[in-house]
């Protein structure tokens, strides 16, 4: 006789629990944790090519030294787009919650309106971007002309407006912002179709009893947004600023970079360095917008 | 007595001044009921313009597409035309269709982001529930590694995935049977087959997310009622849980197809030779400056003229996008609905 096995009920819901992520799990070993520790030692080594395989050829940190100091672009490159994320985020993120409170109203077309405020969720793709930009570099023959072309045909008059805000009596950093935002005002709109999704999904799921109270009380239009509205949908602010700078990984000039140096120049052992400097940076960045974010955070429950 | 009368001509008086405070209140109201229609209405009219801008903001480079696809050469040089061309043709079309070989590619395409999304959905479907309802040991500690996949940028692991399925091989079983060093898998569909069926693919960690927010969400007595009516664990997902779990399932769905549809990383990384649409898009202006003398039925040795191969990119770009144009307009209703009801949000 066999001896018969017992477990517990618990014991059989835990294993039942892991089978059910037993997918994940065997794709997160296999795809995730080993590429992981492999790109951190990838990161430190020479690696050189061969039919076999590969070889590995330890070089400590000159590979991150390289990086950082030798190669010319790696530096600005990886500071303008971490720079440039900085400053899309909260435009990004006042936009779409500005969409989303606009979608959420009743007014007549509003399903029309929905579907196209969502069209560039569909549409987003870096390989149409590509194609576009080299379609105006056959065009005029220089990559450098076709961009300033790219900004002059979508340029209204600039200086006008930067006259009037100065005039205002705006600082010229200030102006310098809203400027930029003006010119990147496509891109902007084309990035935030999810956001204005999480977002609008949040207004819907504010309970309606806490607008009734603000009612009766009196408050109006814009005391009923910044007393009711805003604190709950704010947990989702954190939210959607992850889901921005996790999105901007994907056309980031960085990446590509990181792409070219490991495919074009065959360096992997750099093109891991720079891939961890990029992490690291981006992971840095992420803890202290979620840190202060999330200090300013009301929550509901 | 005399004080009794002064008293109730007090309390007169009292009323009489209630009622002209209520009056006053009614007045005010009243005025404030046209301040705040008149204020609606100018809103109303802000609002339609905002939201006018922005839709002519987003559709223009569509619209753009569209009149240029119809455009017949003659009209490139013409500067009195804005968007309706004078010479309406389909040639462009013809020769976009001819350049990408357009329907093969949009099969393969198809078939591959089918694939992809069907596996993705089961494999992201079934972690998101193991998280949500199982308590095992170390359960906190995986989800949080879920979470630390979203958060790592793909390109810290490129490099090693790409000399992973170069030579793919799990655990050295390949070699231990036949004495050879793996299988090069790449420009094939295995290496997106298996990191979308080990839910390990594109956004793969968000998808798990989404899954596990929604099952946390639904009551657990009907799982006990299943079990109580003798359906196993697995039994109990598939024909309780899963036919309940349609807003994230559509979410899932729409997003994997879409992103898959449109990604050039993991395809450009391991299919880069394939006949896929976004590496075909990609590298569009440079097939259609070479080969369009050619197709033209002109001596190769021309040179295309720069303008017109724009013109084709343009309505290949336009063809590549249609698909998914057409998709969205049968699905877009969903799109929002399934989101909100996914519970992302709580």
């Amino acid at each position: 006789m066999k001896p018969k096995i017992s477990i517990s009920l618990t014991q059989k819901r835990s294993l039942l629990g892991l089978l059910f992520i037993a997918p994940w799990l065997i794709g997160f070993l296999f795809l995730f944790a080993g590429p992981l520790a492999q790109s951190i030692r990838f990161s430190f080594s020479k690696l050189m090519v061969s039919p076999q395989g590969y070889e590995l050829q330890n070089v400590g940190w000159s590979n991150f030294h390289d990086a950082l100091f030798v190669d010319a672009n790696f530096n600005r490159i990886l500071t303008e787009s971490v720079g440039g994320m900085a400053v899309d985020v909260p435009l990004i993120l006042f936009f779409s919650l500005f969409s989303a409170v606009l979608l959420n109203q009743k007014f007549r077309g509003r399903g029309l309106a929905r579907a196209i405020f969502f069209l560039p969720v569909i549409l987003a793709s870096g390989a149409i971007a590509a194609a576009e930009s080299s379609g105006l570099i056959n065009l005029v023959g220089n990559s450098e002309v076709a961009e300033q072309l790219g900004q002059a045909s979508s340029q209204f008059n600039v200086r006008s407006m930067v006259m009037i805000l100065s005039q205002a009596g705006f600082p010229i950093g200030f102006i310098d912002y809203i400027v930029e935002a003006v010119m990147r005002i496509y891109e902007i709109i084309s990035n935030s179709g999810v956001q204005i999704l999480i977002f609008l999904a949040a207004l819907q799921s504010v309970p309606g009893n806490l607008y009734e109270v603000a009612k009766i009380e009196g408050a109006t239009a814009y005391e009923t947004f910044w007393k009711v509205t805003f604190p709950m949908v704010s947990p989702l602010i954190l939210t959607n600023i992850i889901y921005t700078i996790i999105d901007s990984f994907a056309d980031s000039p960085v990446t590509q970079m990181i792409y070219e140096t490991a495919f074009k120049t065959q360096n992997f052992g750099l093109s891991a360095a720079m891939a961890w400097l990029y992490t690291i940076v981006v992971s840095l960045l992420l803890v202290v917008m979620g840190y202060i974010v999330a200090r300013k955070t009301f929550y509901h429950n | 007595m005399a004080s009794n009368l002064k008293l109730a001509d007090r309390s007169h008086l009292k009323i009489l001044k209630n009622l002209q405070d209520l009056n006053d209140v009614t007045n005010h109201n009243r005025l404030n009921r046209v301040k705040n229609k008149s204020l609606e209405g100018l809103w109303s009219v802000c609002r339609f313009l905002l939201i006018i801008g922005i839709t002519f903001v987003i559709l223009y480079p569509l619209l753009m597409k569209f009149s240029v696809a119809f455009k017949a050469k003659e009209d490139i040089y013409n500067p009195t035309i804005y968007m309706i061309p004078v010479h309406v043709t389909l040639d462009n079309f013809k020769l976009g269709l001819d350049l990408l070989d357009y329907w093969p590619l949009l099969l393969n395409t198809m078939l591959y982001v089918f694939v992809t999304m069907v596996l993705t959905t089961m494999s992201t479907a079934l972690a998101g529930y193991g998280f949500a309802r199982f308590q095992f040991p170390g359960s906190n500690l995986l989800f949080g590694l879920v979470v630390l996949t979203i958060l790592i940028p793909m390109s810290t692991l490129m490099v090693p995935m790409y000399l992973h399925f170069r030579n793919f091989d799990v655990l050295g079983l390949v070699q231990l049977f036949t004495g050879k060093e793996g299988v090069n898998l790449l420009n094939s569909f295995w290496p997106s087959v298996i990191t979308s069926a080990t839910a390990t693919g594109l956004k793969a960690g968000l998808f798990i997310y989404i899954f596990r927010q929604f099952f946390r969400g639904l009551p657990k007595e009907i799982e006990e009622a299943a079990l109580i009516d003798g359906a196993g664990g697995i039994k109990t997902f598939f024909t309780i849980m899963l036919p309940n779990a349609i807003p994230p399932l559509i979410t899932v769905m729409l997003f994997s197809f879409v992103w898959q549809y449109n990604d050039t990383f993991y395809t450009s990384l391991f299919m880069s030779e394939s006949a896929l649409m976004p590496l075909k898009v990609a590298s569009l202006p440079a097939d259609a400056s070479q080969f369009l003398p050619t197709l033209m039925g002109l001596d190769a040795s021309a040179k295309a003229d720069p303008n017109h191969v724009a013109l084709i990119v343009d309505t290949g770009i336009l063809l590549a996008i249609l698909p998914l144009i057409v998709l969205y307009l049968f699905v877009q209703r969903h799109f929002v609905e399934s989101v909100e009801r996914t519970g992302v949000v709580g």
